[in-house]
């Protein structure tokens, strides 16, 4: 872990001698992307969260008590989607959580509980939007819990350690949840001088902002998991996440 | 233990960082920068869609958010202290058993 300590403030740094941008970055707000984009992406969200419907059906029907788990994998994307955190940008963002979950129940499981997660705050706090939904689902709920499941399994394929995998599939999982946000939104608004100057601008709101908060989402993560790892291995075991023990 | 407490400082140097980097900045202001660059990139854009109920002040939206964060970290932190405690009786039920004081099921 020492390795990663001068390359992590080393980033961080790096990032706070950048220009100076006013933002406040999280999801896309209510009508913000033109209707056939909705529609778009509400196309590509909903298969992933029929999915995921299938994957929780299927694990509590197997074991009951994963519920539990889930419950607390949800609680977690709950809690940090609620933090708005400042970030060395000078803005406000907020993390998202979705790491955790992934990397315990597979991605498509957290398509739906970030997708409950997003109807919740765009229905009580104006934040996000009903018709920009399948999008902000697609960013946080699909891409993010793919990338998170993605960089575990790389890592974990590699050999190596347990707290590694997870740290990275929760900042991964982060970050590009916020450039998928980026993408979403110079897809729909291509400026005249293209598609990746519309990129670079939103990419400079969203996810240079993120970077500090994803590795803030990554140590927060790596804390929850090395609590269930101590106090609750079975559920852990169940999962295939850590080998049986032989007792 | 102690090395979740040093994961924790570390993430609490990350959230105060911010503000030595940058004093002088908003921290948030003006909402939706995102949408001052699509109004910067599409100057005919109108948002065609607003939102159904949007919460009546800063106060309320602050009570909502604390709820939502209240809410998780109830159901976390009952989850983490329910399996901890789960795990202590079954160790304890286990040493009963080896040494021969407990009593049998």
């Amino acid at each position: 872990m020492s390795a990663w300590l001068p390359a992590f403030f080393g980033l961080v740094v790096a990032l706070s001698l950048g220009p100076a941008r006013s933002a406040y970055a999280m999801h896309i707000a209510e009508g913000f992307l033109p209707p056939a984009w909705c529609l778009f992406w509400y196309a590509l969200a909903l298969p992933f969260v029929a999915l995921g419907l299938r994957s929780i059906h299927r694990r509590t029907l197997a074991d009951p008590r994963l519920k539990m788990l889930l419950g607390l994998a949800g609680a977690f994307t709950f809690v940090l989607s609620a933090l708005k955190l400042p970030s060395v940008t000078g803005s406000c963002s907020h993390p998202t959580g979705v790491g955790l979950g992934a990397v315990l129940f597979g991605p498509t499981a957290m398509s739906v509980l970030g997708c409950i997660v997003l109807l919740f705050q765009a229905l009580l706090l104006a934040h996000g939007g009903l018709s920009t939904l399948g999008a902000n689902t697609f960013s946080m709920a699909v891409v993010g819990p793919l990338v998170a499941y993605g960089a575990y399994r790389a890592v974990r394929g590699a050999g190596g350690p347990l707290w590694l995998a997870v740290f990275l599939a929760a900042v991964l999982g982060d970050l590009l949840t916020y450039v998928t946000t980026s993408l979403q939104l110079a897809l729909a608004f291509p400026s005249e001088a293209g598609i990746w100057f519309s990129l670079t601008k939103f990419t400079g709101i969203f996810a240079i902002t993120q970077v500090p908060l994803a590795v803030s989402e990554g140590l927060l993560t790596v804390v929850v998991f090395n609590l269930l790892v101590a106090h609750s291995r079975n559920e852990l075991e169940e999962l295939a996440v850590l080998p049986r023990e032989v007792r | 233990m102690s090395r979740n407490v040093l994961l924790l400082l570390l993430v609490g140097v990350l959230v105060v960082l911010p503000f030595l980097v940058r004093p002088g900045a908003e921290f948030g202001g003006a909402d939706g920068r995102a949408e001052e660059v699509v109004a910067e990139l599409r100057p005919d854009y109108r948002p065609w869609a607003e939102p159904l109920w949007e919460p009546p002040s800063s106060e309320v939206e602050s009570l909502l958010f604390a709820l939502q964060a209240a809410v998780g970290s109830a159901f976390l932190f009952y989850y983490l202290g329910y399996v901890k405690g789960l795990q202590q009786g079954r160790r304890a039920v286990s040493r009963d058993a080896l040494q021969g004081s407990g009593r049998p099921d």
